[in-house]
């Protein structure tokens, strides 16, 4: 199935900003962060066609997906 | 020993006072908001004599804390009509605190057509006539009074918005390169324009300086707070590397970013007026990306934009302006919004009401959708000169919606709502009808926890818990108001356990004495209802405390939300 992956802030840095990408039917976002070689530990926020998600949601064809570290402003 | 100055523009006299002992506790929006509640009929018009302006740094202002530095001014809104708090960093509130100065007050109003300046030392204030810096921008009266009394002269100035008694005119403070940080909303420029003051200087020589009561208790705690505002990601890499227009792309993402004057919820080009865009852009050009408003300020949020040549264009440059002139506007053009940034700074009108107020000139048909140039020239050539259509644009987004039969206007008791479409994060709603300070999203920023998982997380989209949120937000940042802290202090505290203990023990070590965490929320709570009390017997009250009709009839794409509070839901708010 194809995703599309938006990186934001410091994830950009060496990977990309938007991308369509390739996954097996089924695969949880977590797989994605793994593989990006992302520390989850640095995820702040992970949205999934526009909705806040949890790293163990499944991905589906056509979804966009999101991730964030954690930032603020205001 | 602190001290109230206090000035009579009516006579122009002036005096030092004790503090009375039912003030001595208080700082910042508690010490602005108590002498307001206690010295300003409610039902005064607020560019009459009875209105009073007041200045009043932090509990912790002036001390080493970190991020300290902040000043609160407080009168009656002329944009609101109920009361008002709004701070700024720059230099002139740690030279108050160091002057030993708890508040400044200046009432009543001059007989005459003559303008004045005050001037404020360890002695006291004195008031001049001033003729020469008459009708021109903030810039040009910071570097006048530098070359006249030295560099080091604190400053707070309005420009021609608040010489006209614009109702969106701000205050501005110099920053300590020189530049200009804001008492951006409710109109405080005009008050001090009723009052015929151009600008206040002041000279901290001689100044006894703050006293810690227990040096070795604050130092302990003010290294536990600095080290817990390093340690956040928010306030130590998010907010220093892209500053706060991080948020372009996140509420963009979330479906919460305020596009067309609130038509949708998302802005196509919104790659191109983001905080990763404006950062490379300031590298590329030899900026600064990081920059602080105020001494003492380690999170450094600020930057200084500068143009293709690398000549300075504007610093402070903020989320919400960029939203408001770039996604509101439909502006995809960062060079025109820094020039426009820039000149909102010079004329002393807040950036804020101003971008809102844009979005519902484009929608009266003012000026085209994305027109850029368009907004500087109206800014410069409208505004500036106080034209006829420059004094409704001044007047803020109600104002405009007014006079042109507007009917999507996105104010709340007339102040323009800010950067996050309250149907798509439903929490920052309830902080934009409640708040006694018309739509203000810093005065309960639920933006954290509904969108940046900062305090836990409360879904947005949903009803659910947003009341509550909202609530102990807005009570919390009245305590924080009042220490002279900025209010990002407020990610760590939210998210690390030692943060906030170690504020409260800098306080008691300050003063000496032993406030509880259970103590600064009830602080919060008799701000709030000592400000709700004025609005009252201002004449707003509940039935103010509501959205704009239009939010509850449209939905705002991607999630097709619209405004479902009742009012009963919506007023339980007070309830406490």
């Amino acid at each position: 199935m194809q995703i599309t992956v938006k990186l934001f802030a410091t994830f950009r840095a060496g990977r990309f900003a938007v991308e369509p990408r390739t996954y097996p039917p089924g695969t949880p976002i977590v797989e994605v962060i793994r593989e990006l070689d992302i520390p989850e530990a640095q995820i702040g926020m992970i949205m999934l066609n526009n909705r806040h998600a949890e790293p163990e949601q499944e991905l589906h064809e056509g979804d966009n997906l999101s991730l964030f570290p954690l930032v603020g402003g205001g | 020993m602190d001290k109230i100055f206090r000035v009579n523009m009516s006579d122009l006299s002036t005096k030092i006072e004790a503090v009375p002992s039912a003030w001595a506790g208080l700082g910042g929006r508690g010490l602005t908001s108590t002498i307001v509640a206690a010295e300003v009929p409610p039902t005064c018009h607020p560019l009459g004599e009875n209105n009073k302006l007041v200045f009043a740094p932090g509990l912790l202002t002036g001390t080493p804390a970190a991020n300290s530095g902040r000043l609160s001014a407080g009168a009656k809104s002329p944009l609101t009509g109920g009361i008002k708090e709004s701070n700024a960093g720059g230099t002139a509130a740690q030279m108050l605190a160091r002057l030993g100065i708890k508040a400044l007050i200046i009432e009543g109003l001059p007989k005459g057509d003559a303008w004045y300046s005050l001037h404020v030392t360890k002695d006291g204030v004195t008031v001049q006539e001033e003729t020469e810096l008459l009708g021109k921008g903030n810039f040009a009266v910071i570097e006048a009074l530098e070359a006249r009394l030295g560099k080091k002269t604190g400053i707070l100035t309005i420009g021609q918005a608040g010489e006209l008694k614009m109702t969106a005119a701000n205050i501005s403070v110099k920053d300590p390169d020189s530049k200009i940080r804001s008492h951006g909303r409710g109109g405080l420029g005009a008050v001090m324009g009723s009052k015929r003051i151009k600008f206040i200087t002041i000279d901290d020589q001689g100044a006894p300086g703050v006293k810690v009561a227990e040096p070795e208790k604050f130092k302990t705690a003010a290294r536990t707070f600095a080290k817990a505002l390093l340690d956040h990601p928010v306030s130590g890499e998010g907010l220093p590397t892209f500053g706060t227009n991080v948020l372009v792309n996140i509420l963009n993402e979330a479906g919460g970013l305020p596009t067309r004057n609130f038509t949708y919820g998302q802005f196509e080009a919104h790659e191109k007026i983001s905080g990763e865009t404006m950062h490379d852009t300031i590298v590329e050009r030899g900026g600064k990306p990081k920059h602080g408003c105020h001494a003492g300020c380690i999170i450094q949020c600020s930057q200084v934009y500068p143009d293709k040549e690398g000549k300075y264009v504007t610093s402070g440059f903020e989320y919400e302006t960029i939203w408001g002139i770039g996604a509101d506007c439909c502006v995809d053009n960062l060079d025109d919004i820094a020039v426009a940034d820039n000149l909102m700074d010079d004329i002393g009108i807040d950036s804020i009401e101003t971008a809102v107020m844009f979005g519902v000139a484009m929608e009266a048909g003012i000026l085209p959708w994305g027109d850029g140039k368009g907004i500087i020239r109206l800014l410069k050539d409208e505004i500036a000169q106080g034209t006829p259509l420059g004094r409704i644009l001044g007047g803020g987004a109600g104002s405009v919606g007014r006079a042109f039969g507007v009917t999507r206007v996105p104010v709340v008791k007339n102040q323009g709502i800010p950067a996050y479409d309250p149907r798509s994060v439903k929490g920052i709603g309830i902080t934009y009808a409640t708040s006694t300070m018309g739509a203000d999203h810093t005065s309960g920023y639920t933006i954290a926890t509904n969108i940046l998982n900062v305090g836990g997380h409360v879904d947005p989209l949903k009803k659910e818990g947003q009341v509550e949120l909202s609530r102990n937000l807005q009570i919390a940042t009245a305590a924080v108001d009042s220490t002279g802290m900025c209010i990002f202090v407020a990610f760590p505290a939210l998210d690390i356990p030692e943060c906030l203990p170690a504020l409260i023990d800098m306080i008691n070590a300050r003063f000496g004495i032993n406030l509880t965490g259970d103590d600064v929320t009830e602080l919060g709570k008799y701000i709030l209802k000592t400000e709700r009390q004025f609005n009252i017997a201002a004449g707003i009250t509940n039935a103010h405390d509501r959205l704009p009709e239009f939010f509850t009839t449209e939905p705002v794409p991607p999630h097709n939300a619209v405004w479902d509070f009742t009012d009963e839901e919506i007023d339980e708010f007070w309830n406490f």
